[in-house]
């Protein structure tokens, strides 16, 4: 699974992409979100401001609910800015 | 038309160019959103617009389907800019052609104000305090709702 990070999510985690291998009980983006907070700790600081942290899958939007399969395209990154 | 673009463009030729060679346009309304020098009391030396290549060009077009639903547009576009840009430069422009203006004028507030909340493009201030990352503001959501 492909996890990429944008805006300030990308500098507190230190990188734009990486791979991931979540164990099987990873299933949803709110768990994908737990798992990645639990290894990497700039991850987890951008966590701790509540419903800040916002998230696509396959290049959609996504709520923490959203089911996940392999080989998705996972995003998370602060809300948008443009304009 | 959706176009994400590093480089520069002209918001005149880009309105020129939509009604070029047309004679049953009625009404061209555009918006043009410029890199200001200043943000609150800090000066600003330039911005960085991030974004997510792919989605970005995804939900744009997902964003002028949505206006194009919704009036009778003659003509639709929108050109993103993405990179480093400074003051007095253009980051966005968004166009739409109608016969009459309320078509015209609706639309074009529309698609600026659904792209400010729903395009995924992150801003990076640089400022003589360092660099800062333009907080979302409940104003852009309030102004997304009303559509």
């Amino acid at each position: 699974m492909k996890v990429l990070y944008f805006a300030w999510l990308r500098t507190k985690t230190g990188k734009a992409s990486e791979e991931v291998s979540p164990p099987a009980e990873v299933t949803t983006v709110g768990e994908l979100m737990e798992w990645l907070a639990a290894s990497r700790p700039g991850f987890a600081e951008a966590m701790a401001a509540p419903g800040v942290v916002r998230a696509a899958v396959n290049q959609d939007y996504a709520e923490p609910g959203h089911p996940l399969r392999a080989g998705d395209e996972v995003a998370f990154f602060p809300p948008v800015t443009g304009g | 038309m959706v176009r994400v673009q590093e480089a520069p463009f002209d918001p005149g030729a880009e309105l020129l160019q939509i009604t070029r060679g047309r004679t049953d346009i009625g009404a061209v309304a555009s918006f043009v959103g410029l890199v200001r020098d200043v943000a609150g009391d800090q000066a600003i030396s330039a911005v960085t617009l991030e974004h997510y290549p792919g989605m970005t060009e995804s939900k744009l077009a997902e964003i002028e389907a949505e206006a194009n639903r919704r009036w009778p547009l003659q003509a639709s576009l929108i050109v993103h800019r993405y990179g480093r840009m400074l003051p007095g430069e253009p980051i966005v422009l968004v166009a739409t052609a109608a016969q009459h203006r309320a078509a015209a004028l609706e639309a074009c507030a529309f698609l600026i104000d659904w792209l400010k909340t729903k395009a995924p493009f992150w801003k990076l201030e640089e400022s003589p305090g360092g660099d800062r990352w333009v907080e979302a503001r409940s104003s852009d959501d309030e102004a997304a709702a009303r559509w």
